[in-house]
């Protein structure tokens, strides 16, 4: 077994010590495996505690709901260890239909596996995974009260097939499915003789009791997964903004002067290509059409004007080209405005005839 | 705690000291619970979600991620870089203003001072300009990540419209810090952006006219543009940057692989 650490061990076993109302060193010793174990044992994690409504039995014939509380109660008075059965939140309860009868068969340990009608069978995990999913087990008792499902708790031990006469007659429905705990057939080590682990959680109809809505999605901690890389991120740009702070000079030109234009008179990089289209076309439209329509109110209505819901690259093929295209001419235009536009903004080559452009100018001399 | 020959250890005193600095009531009052520095902090998956919840800063994060977000790729986080770059030009930008008068007389000679006379003054100033310049381009690709892994569809088509807005914000901010140094460069760049705003109709020269304080770049330009790029439009920025980081929060967290 992998070792586990001790604040962990303890918190766990101040949580078990706390609900059987033991000393919280003696359930410690026993988790660690130094003390003989409180029966039964349990090397794994706890098993989800069965809920009342596991307790409790559903049928179609009608009666009163007094019978269900003495079912579950007849259930609980049974001498299993506390652990296994700690008395179901009342607020569950509620979940049994009043109509509904309640049986609690003892199905004996032969007959363990209830399941008659093997069509609508569950198979156990996903009863695990329910139960521990959310303990709230979202049931639907009126959705379909003719489909009710007959759950059943069995503690299995020797004693409880008492009443053995009453089993089966929940079970003896043929439109319900039994569900199996998940638990090992195999007793875990140091097992007392006579002591069963594998028990009876529920008989339920499939579906009757939970819809699972939400897929499962696989996640991570914010913390420390997520911040690591962004902190590697932050450090990689301060890095990169000290190291070009360090080489490339901020531009300092001549102070002001209203009476000498600079030839070629050039905008920030990014209204660069604006300024390029301006040389080919009337101001009217690179002016006003490209920046305001397309590039603000456009971008803005790209989420409503864009209805294809999915987000995959195959099927969204004509939203990327465009993307790509302006993309490509966006860079094209900047690029050109600033290399190949010298004098008057005349095109020019930049290798023959320099660059004019002075934001990056002024670099470092290593001499 | 001994370590063989009855004395006490290096390593044991500074556990020792450490304990006692970080288990004081001073500092039990300043971190909140799950704060890695806090006295007997474990790692536990309870204590990981308490990391996140219980700081001012990072509680802007939820406190699981899907998988898929903390994967390496060359579009990791790009918002937030340009959110950190924004910080970033806050800071130095704070710097700068110590040492900067927005009137035309003062303003060419502050900025040749604080590049020679200033401790760091060339440094701060040289990365408040290329820092300025790199935010432009994460804040456009960061877009570009967005639009290509269609994330602004549904839910998160207004969230798109407010980083539309975000992006105009800070070509505006950049545009605007431009002019500050009154030489050559700022004074004639400025000169041909603003004449392009010109060109819209209707309103053209009515917004030519609110930002240059008059027909053409003068004296008073330089004011106007101070006030905008210091206090007017990062108040803006700073108000649509929440509403952008919120939104990220309530429609469901960074969006899923393509």
């Amino acid at each position: 077994m992998t070792e586990i650490p001790e604040s962990l061990l303890r918190r766990s076993a101040e949580a078990k010590a706390k609900a059987l109302g033991l000393p919280v060193e003696q359930v410690l010793a026993e988790m660690k495996g130094e003390a003989p174990p409180i029966p039964p044992p349990s090397d794994e994690p706890q098993p989800e505690p069965p809920r009342s409504d596991d307790v409790a039995a559903m049928e179609e014939a009608a009666e009163t709901s007094e019978e269900i509380e003495e079912a579950v109660e007849s259930v609980e008075e049974e001498p299993a260890p506390a652990e296994e059965v700690p008395a179901g939140p009342a607020a569950e309860t509620p979940e049994i239909e009043p109509e509904q009868e309640a049986e609690v068969p003892a199905a004996p340990p032969t007959e363990a596996p209830l399941i008659e009608s093997s069509e609508e069978a569950v198979s156990s995990p996903v009863a695990g995974d329910g139960a521990e999913g959310d303990g709230g087990g979202q049931a639907e008792p009126a959705a379909e009260p003719a489909a009710a499902a007959v759950a059943t708790a069995v503690e299995d031990k020797p004693s409880s097939a008492g009443d053995g006469s009453s089993a089966g007659n929940g079970a003896g429905n043929g439109k319900v499915a039994a569900l199996v705990s998940p638990r090992p057939t195999v007793p875990p080590k140091g097992t007392p003789e006579g002591v069963r682990t594998q028990r009876l959680l529920t008989v339920v109809k499939a579906r009757a009791i939970q819809t699972v809505k939400a897929e499962p999605t696989d996640k991570v901690n914010t913390w420390p997964h997520l911040m690591l890389m962004e902190f590697g991120a932050l450090l990689a740009i301060t890095g990169l903004l000290v190291i070009m702070s360090v080489v490339i000079h901020s531009p300092l030109l001549d102070p002001a002067n209203f009476n000498a234009t600079p030839n070629p008179s050039k905008a920030p990089w990014y209204f660069l290509g604006l300024q390029e289209l301006l040389s080919y076309f009337d101001p009217q439209i690179a002016g006003v059409t490209v920046p305001t329509i397309t590039g603000i109110i456009g971008f803005m209505m790209v989420p409503y004007v864009d209805k294809n819901p999915s987000t995959r690259p195959s099927d969204r093929k004509f939203a990327i080209a465009l993307y790509s295209v302006f993309l490509a001419g966006a860079a094209t235009l900047t690029i050109f405005g600033v290399l190949f536009r010298g004098l008057g903004f005349n095109f020019s080559y930049p290798w023959k005839d320099g660059v004019y452009f002075d934001d990056l100018k002024d670099w470092v001399h290593f001499e | 705690m001994a370590n063989g020959n009855g004395k006490t250890g290096l390593r044991d005193r500074i556990k020792e000291t450490n304990d006692k600095l970080w288990g004081s009531q001073f500092a039990e009052s300043i971190l909140r619970p799950g704060s890695p520095f806090k006295k007997g902090y474990s790692d536990s998956p309870r204590n990981r979600s308490y990391v996140v919840m219980n700081n001012v800063l990072y509680h802007l994060h939820p406190v699981k991620v899907k998988r898929h977000g903390v994967k390496l790729s060359y579009t990791l986080c790009l918002g937030g870089l340009s959110f950190f770059l924004f910080i970033l030009l806050t800071i130095t930008g704070i710097f700068l203003m110590f040492y900067y008068t927005p009137s035309a007389e003062t303003a060419y000679a502050d900025i040749e001072a604080l590049s020679t006379n200033v401790a760091f003054g060339s440094l701060v100033r040289n990365m408040h300009r290329w820092g300025a310049h790199l935010m432009v381009l994460s804040v456009f690709l960061h877009m570009s990540r967005v639009f290509y892994h269609g994330a602004y569809k549904p839910p998160r088509e207004f969230n798109w419209v407010v980083g539309v807005i975000l992006l105009f914000l800070t070509l505006l901010l950049s545009f605007s810090g431009y002019l500050l140094p009154w030489d050559q460069l700022a004074l004639w760049a400025v000169t041909v952006g603003t004449n392009m705003a010109g060109f819209v109709p209707v309103v053209g020269n009515q917004v030519k006219f609110a930002l240059l304080a008059g027909v053409e770049v003068s004296a008073s330009t330089l004011l106007r543009f101070y006030v905008l790029h210091v206090l007017a439009l990062p108040f803006i920025l700073v108000i649509f940057l929440a509403v952008h980081f919120w939104r990220v929060r309530k429609d469901g967290g960074i969006s899923g692989p393509l």
